[in-house]
């Protein structure tokens, strides 16, 4: 037997048990699984990309428990009893997020690469400061990158999302 | 691509210093990952087992205990940035923390991963030296409590031996009429020059009473620069400002900057002296 079915023979599983978009997810994974990967390969759901695969682009953005993680460097486990949330899981029974919305109405997107990662993010921010300046969005979205280098859009979508978000809730 | 290893999930200190013992250089402790992960990654490194020491009981605090802010050292970057104790105290840290790497990083990244990883484009250590800062490493038997300054051994390297835990990271209040800044200068996230300067001036704001001046970044660890404390230490504001030139020359040497895609030396000892005179101009402001 080779060296690498000796390691596979050997392989330790954990349970993990955590929410996806709201709905249980029960499976078992390895240590070494990153949650990108469960996500996009063993789930289906490819909306969340690999792209610079060292937390740098924000592309693989998931919110964990509402806050954004690189799951491109997240081990898998760690959802554990965690809410998980991916762009797939944002509309609500088909109707889009304000957040969806503005992108789609102020072209906050130019190939879409970087999109999923975006509004994430952004939801993470106006969750936690629902009336943000343009340099706390700045400041919060700079680890997201678009290589299309489409900013002003996307500052204009969030921005237009959070007042369209404020004026819902009044 | 990851290599598989195996996982421990110990529940105490002590289990994590002995796991650390039975299995030596090949096993790692694991806490937010978010360097040790890339390496792994990379394959620049690789373990057969990570210890995840983050189902041990209380190292996620932080609690202000008479002058000393003690941080457990698996607090995250982003409880740091938003810590009310932190941000009150130790604003300089809060201000630190709020702009290392991205919000996803700082999300799950700790300021003990930061610290044991020993990256040396890294901001913390720098100005917990400045701070004058301890860290606390526990193993089976004993605890002990190391000054910032010889933590820090060279890039990736620390003092920690092998079965040592750091646990928590303890931060003296600045005292009196006294001021702290941290200023980094670097492409995107990564930081290519650091300089913290911690003072303290007398009653009436005419002299230096205390200066702390710590550089990082360009080189392979953060380092104290008391050559250049002294030339601002005891010294009559305006005189203490005179030096700085002379003063970021020596902090400059001390950072034993290298050449590399963010700046040759000699850049890097320039942006040394610049950051030098500004932390310190903004330091003095505080006061």
């Amino acid at each position: 037997m080779s060296k690498a079915m000796l390691r596979a023979a050997d392989a330790q599983t954990i349970p993990l048990s955590f929410t996806l978009n709201g709905r249980l997810q029960e499976l078992a994974v390895e240590p070494h699984e990153l949650l990108l990967d469960v996500v996009r390969e063993r789930l289906g759901l490819t909306g969340a990309k690999r792209s610079c695969d060292v937390e740098v682009c924000g592309a693989c953005t998931l919110l964990v428990d509402g806050r954004p993680v690189s799951a491109c460097t997240m081990l898998a486990f760690e959802v554990r009893g965690r809410s998980v949330l991916t762009i797939e899981g944002l509309a609500d029974n088909g109707k889009l997020h304000p957040l969806q919305e503005a992108f789609i109405q102020y072209g906050g997107f130019q190939c879409g690469f970087c999109t999923p990662g975006m509004i994430l993010a952004a939801k993470a921010l106006l969750d936690e400061n629902p009336n943000p300046t343009e340099d706390e969005l700045k400041h919060f979205m700079h680890g997201n990158i678009c290589r299309c280098t489409g900013y002003k859009k996307i500052i204009e979508s969030i921005m237009a999302a959070a007042k369209l978000m404020r004026e819902s809730r009044a | 691509m990851l290599r598989r290893f195996r996982l421990e999930e110990p529940q105490s200190v002590t289990e994590v210093s002995e796991l650390l013992g039975r299995f030596g250089e090949s096993a790692k402790v694991y806490a937010g990952g978010t360097e040790l992960l890339l390496a792994m990654k990379e394959g620049l490194v690789q373990y057969e087992r990570l210890i995840n020491v983050k189902n041990v009981d209380g190292l996620n605090q932080v609690t202000a205990d008479n002058g000393t802010i003690r941080i457990g050292a698996l607090c995250t970057h982003h409880q740091l940035e938003t810590s009310s104790v932190v941000k009150q105290k130790l604003a300089a840290l809060a201000r630190l923390e709020q702009n290392v790497a991205n919000v996803r990083v700082r999300q799950v990244g700790t300021l003990g991963g930061n610290l044991c990883f020993a990256e040396p484009h890294a901001d913390p250590g720098i100005l917990l030296l400045a701070l004058g800062a301890n860290m606390i490493a526990e193993r089976t038997a004993s605890k002990r409590e190391i000054s910032a300054e010889v933590f820090f051994v060279d890039a990736y390297e620390t003092c920690l031996e092998a079965d040592e835990v750091l646990t928590e990271i303890r931060v003296p209040v600045p005292e009196g009429k006294s001021g702290v800044a941290y200023l980094k200068f670097g492409y995107l996230e990564r930081p290519s020059v650091g300089v913290a300067v911690a003072l303290r001036v007398d009653g009436d704001g005419k002299s230096i009473e205390a200066a702390k001046i710590a550089v990082g970044c360009a080189g392979p660890a953060p380092k104290r620069v008391p050559e250049a404390e002294e030339l601002t230490k005891g010294r009559g504001v305006d005189e203490a400002k005179t030096n700085l030139s002379k003063a970021g020359e020596i902090a400059a040497r001390a950072a034993q900057a290298i050449s590399d895609l963010h700046g040759s030396q000699e850049y890097k000892e320039h942006i040394v002296g610049v950051l030098l005179k500004r932390a310190f101009q903004n330091a003095l402001s505080q006061c």
